[in-house]
């Protein structure tokens, strides 16, 4: 990982439904960085504007105000070459099984790569590799994607974006009504990929818990605006305010919170049960070397 | 909840005009409609004007949304109108060259006629305006429910439409959202010849129909598990109630159709 920004948005505003009596501003001058290769974790509550934020990372909408750099160059700058945009950032939205339309899903994969005007043979290493990627079978590949479960449509849909094998991966809310073994393997298989290609990785959630443990760096989103963007462990520190925002904070942090309400002075960045154990028992045993 | 579910025509506004009852504004916009047709000479049609613009100063819909109505049926306009210049041969010649004679007569019957569909278009505009579709459709049922002695099920025709106009935004919502999903995979729906075109549209139109069924399925299983059974012995949640407001304007109308009558009666008539 390197600190030269990838992506970056400069005072990016997003109004929706310009000039009629029910605007709503969904972004307000956002301006943020995201690093090459790191793995950001973008959070908020319902309506804050993640899903807004993302598709102006790939040029789906354009900004009221403001710009979105990939690699330094305005995306806006030349019409022509959107599309390659897309093919760098590529952007799985959310409940993104709705979005499958072949007979079978190897063809459903190889949609993106065939628009990128790929040959066969590619395509086909694609496919193949993108399957593997989210832990699908080859069986899968020529099943009819309207037969599968949500949750390997859901898998399914998120290899056709992967097989386009873009610079920036942005997954909206990818654990989104999956139950919790559903959402561990789809956080294993997303980590597992970066790791493999070092690609940029965005993940759009809800759950702080889920974030926290692969995360890099968090990205808050409140009411349109950045709230925090920042380390996992400094963001944590600011668990109070981040819970006046309607956000579901690790218990283990709920725990640490409540703890130094009662008088104790301990860290409230700790999200896992091992810093905990971690932090109390070192407290513990120098607590009771310290009164003798 | 209710209020938010729009074809996109509804201008949320608080007004006199909004708060009146459905199924006045569907009479009253049909008795403007006729009493428009009854218009034969300027007088008459200067008074239709003038209770248009009134009715829209007191909507408080701003104008450039009637523009907004208006501006696909320019065309139409223009050519009634120059068909008119052309084909009516009355009064002094003004221009003439070949086969074409401008005349008075038809410079003035132009005119009229584009005024009359403009009023016409911005009157039931007005209405879309300041109706939710839902409720309109409610007076429609209410309208017509006579209609069920001859054993045609008004109640299930309603549901049908009211059920269309809900689920018109969820579905452009629904192509805007695929479409975005597909664009994200590279999908090109811009260039191109004309088939290629089309062909593009098929990653956008195969899961529109599957979310459309889907959706068809759910809503009627929820319809069926809350008993829903047709319009037989169903109540209503919302009562329409005849205020102050609505007698009034009723008034108001029926003095500019005593008005026009009059005034068609004392000048000569234009068409
Ligand atoms: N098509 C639209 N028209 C009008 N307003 C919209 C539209 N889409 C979103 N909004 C508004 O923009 C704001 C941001 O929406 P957005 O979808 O970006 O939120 P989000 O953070 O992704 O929420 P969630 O966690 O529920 O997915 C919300 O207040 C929403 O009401
Ligand atoms: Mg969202």
């Amino acid at each position: 990982m390197n600190d030269t920004p990838i992506l970056r948005t400069e005072n990016l505003t997003y109004i929706y439904q310009k000039g009629t009596s029910s605007e709503v501003a969904a972004l307000q001058d956002v301006s943020v960085e995201i690093r090459q290769g790191e793995l950001v974790g973008v959070i908020g509550h319902t309506g804050s504007g993640k899903s807004t934020l993302i598709e102006h990372f790939n040029a789906l909408k354009k900004g009221t105000a403001g710009r979105v750099l990939l690699d330094g160059n305005d995306i806006w700058a030349d019409k022509s070459k959107i599309r390659a945009v897309r093919f760098r950032v590529g952007v799985c939205f959310q409940y993104p099984e709705y979005q499958l339309f072949e007979e079978t899903v190897a063809k459903d994969i190889a949609f993106g790569p065939r628009n990128m005007g790929l040959p066969q043979d590619e395509i086909d290493r694609r496919v193949k590799e993108a399957l593997t990627n989210v832990g699908l079978s080859e069986d899968y590949a020529e099943k009819s994607p309207f037969d599968l479960s949500g949750g390997e449509k859901r898998r399914v849909a998120i290899a056709g974006i992967m097989a386009m094998e873009p610079q920036v991966l942005v997954l909206d809310e990818p654990c989104a009504g999956l139950d919790p073994r559903g959402r561990a393997t789809v956080l294993q298989m997303i980590a597992d990929y970066r790791q493999k290609t070092g690609c940029t990785v965005l993940l759009v959630t809800h759950s702080m818990e889920e974030v926290a443990a692969i995360a890099d760096r968090i990205l808050v989103m409140n009411q349109s605006r950045v709230a925090f963007f920042d380390t996992v462990d400094n963001v944590f520190a600011h668990a109070e305010e981040l819970q006046t925002m309607g956000l579901d904070i690790p218990q283990m942090t709920q725990l640490m919170l409540s703890l130094r309400e009662k008088g104790y002075d301990v860290p409230v960045n700790l999200y896992t049960v091992q810093q905990v154990y971690d932090t109390i028992f070192a407290r513990w045993k120098g607590g009771v070397h310290g009164a003798q | 909840m209710l209020s938010d579910i729009t074809i996109g025509q509804y201008y949320k506004a608080q007004s006199v005009v909004h708060r009146m009852d459905a199924r006045m504004k569907l009479i009253l916009t049909v008795l403007f409609i006729v009493i428009i047709f009854l218009c034969k000479n300027f007088f008459s049609l200067a008074v239709m004007f003038a209770l248009t613009a009134v009715s829209i100063l007191v909507s408080r819909v701003p104008f450039r949304m009637f523009f907004k109505s208006l501006k696909p049926i320019i065309p139409i306009i223009l050519i009634t109108a120059v068909l008119n210049i052309f084909y009516i041969d009355k009064g002094t010649v003004l221009f003439s060259w070949w086969k074409i004679t401008v005349t008075t007569g038809g410079l003035s019957t132009a005119f009229f006629m584009a005024v009359r569909i403009i009023c016409l278009i911005m009157v039931s505009s007005l209405l879309t305006y300041t109706t939710v579709p839902t409720l309109l459709t409610d007076a429609i049922e209410r309208l017509l429910s006579p209609l069920k002695v001859f054993h045609i099920s008004v109640h299930t025709l309603a549901m049908m439409m009211t059920l269309a106009l809900r689920f018109i935004p969820t579905l452009i919502e629904e192509v805007d959202r695929i479409t975005n999903a597909q664009k994200a995979r590279g999908a090109d729906f811009e260039s191109g010849k004309f088939i290629d075109r089309v062909k593009a549209m098929v990653p956008v139109l195969i899961p529109l129909f599957v979310s459309a069924f889907r959706r068809a399925y759910e809503l009627s299983f929820a319809m069926t598990c809350r008993c829903y059974h047709g319009g037989e012995g169903r109540t209503r949640m919302k009562q329409m109630k005849l205020s102050a407001v609505d007698f009034v304007a009723l008034a108001i109308f029926l003095v500019a159709l005593a008005g026009v009558i009059v005034l068609n009666y004392f000048f000569t008539a234009l068409i």
